[in-house]
């Protein structure tokens, strides 16, 4: 299509100014936090009953906030790409409210659907005396939510993308189904897999609006990463900074580990 | 059912107001000759304590009705991040707080010269209506399995359960330590916890919502608010006539019948 657009030449000012100026934008809050961390007091601070609490919390609703959005995720991505159902377009759609949902939103509706009140909450506490609210498993449920949509997404795009004469060969070749899926699939969308896999463990990280309003806030229990810098900001700001400092270092290693893979095979519809 | 319409527009307000009120360095001791006696006018941004939410709406559309050309802007918060965003360069006018321990690290910054109590409140138990769970004493919520929400330590209503719970001997252990009052009331309206530990004016406020249980004055714990015009105010003059019309008798009628005590 456009052939000259790959070479590089001087960009003309009125380009290279308002550029210039989104990118300070983007780098400078980050610069703001290196600056101010209190690094001095940075072991002291992270190894503190809070910190600790928040970050053993954080991976542990995170990392079961994957594997939940693996497992039942990725079987509707499969549906999605595959499958003819009515109602499939819609069914794509409804996948993607939680990423452009604010998540506090998704909170609140979570609180009516599975609150101790709410449409299927009343159910479960009545049968089986569960309530999610205020418990670390509500942290994992307002996490999944908002997060399991990144790996739908990744994978159904993938899935999409993918040549099916190799599925058809191995199939012709006298594969079952699932061997094929297990021995062929699998492995195509392996990559985009794991992408999808860290991008939804990044976002339920990093979830905050949906947890405080699920779950609520109780250190050790439901106070997250995000939850913790949130309140410390106001006891202690440099404890706030320090946790912040630990969020920040999850995110450039995912973007270091994903750095052209997921932009690649992501979205690809 | 109309306070949303004003929340909104209010929050347009505040919106638009942010880029009037710059960083202004004049000190507003320097010219009170100049401005003593002047009308208040403009817009005025007030940063006030969750639970002065009914109270100060009521007040602010009084004054503006008293004042023509003001436009009170509110930013409603837990009192603790009011201070902290005031003390990072907010531009707030007058800060409106629920502790003098947060109105401290106001004062510590050099930002609230001068400060007046204007209010006191008391802590009520707000439990949600047609509740399974019967709760007639702070020696209930101490019972096992009683989901109990309070307010997180840093801001004046948390601080004020745990000086309640330790004043009267209780071990509760709540459930959820929310942003501020007004989110331990959401907690209760919505029936996911049995208890909240608010505010009598929030039980007030809250009307039928929620079914308050009185703690006795005897056993119970008050806290001062008190409110102070922001040095450094782009409006300083409408923000000291702002203090004053809380503390006139037109502001303490309507503190009072949102539920207030005299300070």
């Amino acid at each position: 299509m456009n052939k000259r657009g790959r070479s590089r030449s001087t960009p003309p000012w009125p380009v290279a100014i308002p550029a210039i100026i989104a990118l300070a934008f983007l780098v400078l809050p980050v610069l703001g936090l290196l600056i101010r961390a209190p690094w001095g007091r940075l072991i002291e601070l992270l190894t503190s009953r809070t910190s600790l609490d928040a970050l053993r919390l954080s991976l542990v609703t995170a990392l079961s906030a994957t594997v939940i959005s693996i497992a039942i995720g990725l079987p509707l991505a499969w549906l999605l790409a595959r499958a003819e159902f009515p109602g499939r377009r819609f069914a794509r759609a409804l996948v993607t409210v939680p990423l452009v949902l604010p998540p506090v939103v998704g909170g609140i509706a979570l609180l009516l659907a599975f609150g101790r009140r709410g449409m299927v909450g009343q159910y479960l506490d009545s049968c089986c005396g569960i309530t999610l609210p205020f418990s670390t498993p509500g942290v994992v449920v307002a996490e999944t939510f908002v997060a399991m949509p990144f790996l739908i997404i990744t994978v159904e795009g993938a899935l999409r993308g993918l040549d099916t004469r190799l599925e058809d060969a191995a199939a012709t070749l006298g594969a079952s189904k699932s061997a094929v899926f297990r021995r062929v699939t699998l492995p195509l969308i392996g990559p985009s897999l794991i992408a999808g896999g860290v991008l939804t463990f990044a976002r339920a990280l990093g979830e905050f609006g949906a947890t405080i309003t699920f779950a609520g806030n109780l250190p050790g229990v439901t106070q997250t990463l995000p939850l913790a810098v949130y309140m410390g900001l106001e006891g202690d700001p440099d404890q706030a900074i320090a946790l912040s400092l630990v969020l920040l270092l999850v995110s450039i290693a995912v973007l270091v580990g994903l750095r052209d893979r997921w932009l690649r095979t992501g979205v690809a519809s | 059912m109309r306070r949303p319409v004003i929340l909104v527009v209010a929050a347009a307000l505040a919106l638009s107001a942010c880029s009037s009120a710059g960083p202004s360095s004049t000190s507003p001791g320097t010219s009170p000759a100049t401005s003593g006696s002047a009308a208040a006018q403009g817009a005025l941004t007030v940063f006030a304590a969750s639970s002065l939410k009914e109270a100060f709406t009521a007040i602010g559309k009084a004054f503006e009705a008293a004042n023509r050309g003001v436009s009170v802007t509110f930013n409603f918060g837990p009192s603790s991040t009011l201070a902290t965003q005031i003390g990072a360069g907010a531009p707030a006018d007058v800060f409106a707080s629920a502790s003098g321990k947060t109105m401290d690290t106001v004062a510590a910054a050099g930002l609230a010269p001068s400060r007046s109590n204007f209010a006191t409140n008391s802590l009520e138990i707000a439990t949600p209506p047609a509740s399974s769970v019967a709760i007639s004493s702070l020696a209930d919520l101490a019972k096992p399995g009683v989901k109990v929400a309070v307010c997180q330590q840093a801001v004046p209503c948390g601080a004020g359960a745990q000086t309640l719970f330790t004043k009267n001997s209780v071990q509760i252990k709540p459930v959820t330590e929310e942003v501020d009052v007004k989110s331990v009331l959401a907690k209760v309206e919505l029936g996911e916890v049995d208890a909240g530990i608010v505010y009598v004016t929030d039980v007030q406020a809250a009307g039928a919502k929620v079914v308050g249980v009185v703690i006795p004055a005897d056993h119970n714990v008050t806290n001062k608010y008190p409110i102070a015009a922001i040095k450094g105010s782009a409006n300083a003059a409408t923000a000291q006539a702002f203090v004053a019309f809380v503390l006139s008798p037109a502001g303490q009628a309507a503190l009072a019948s949102a539920g207030f005590a005299a300070p």
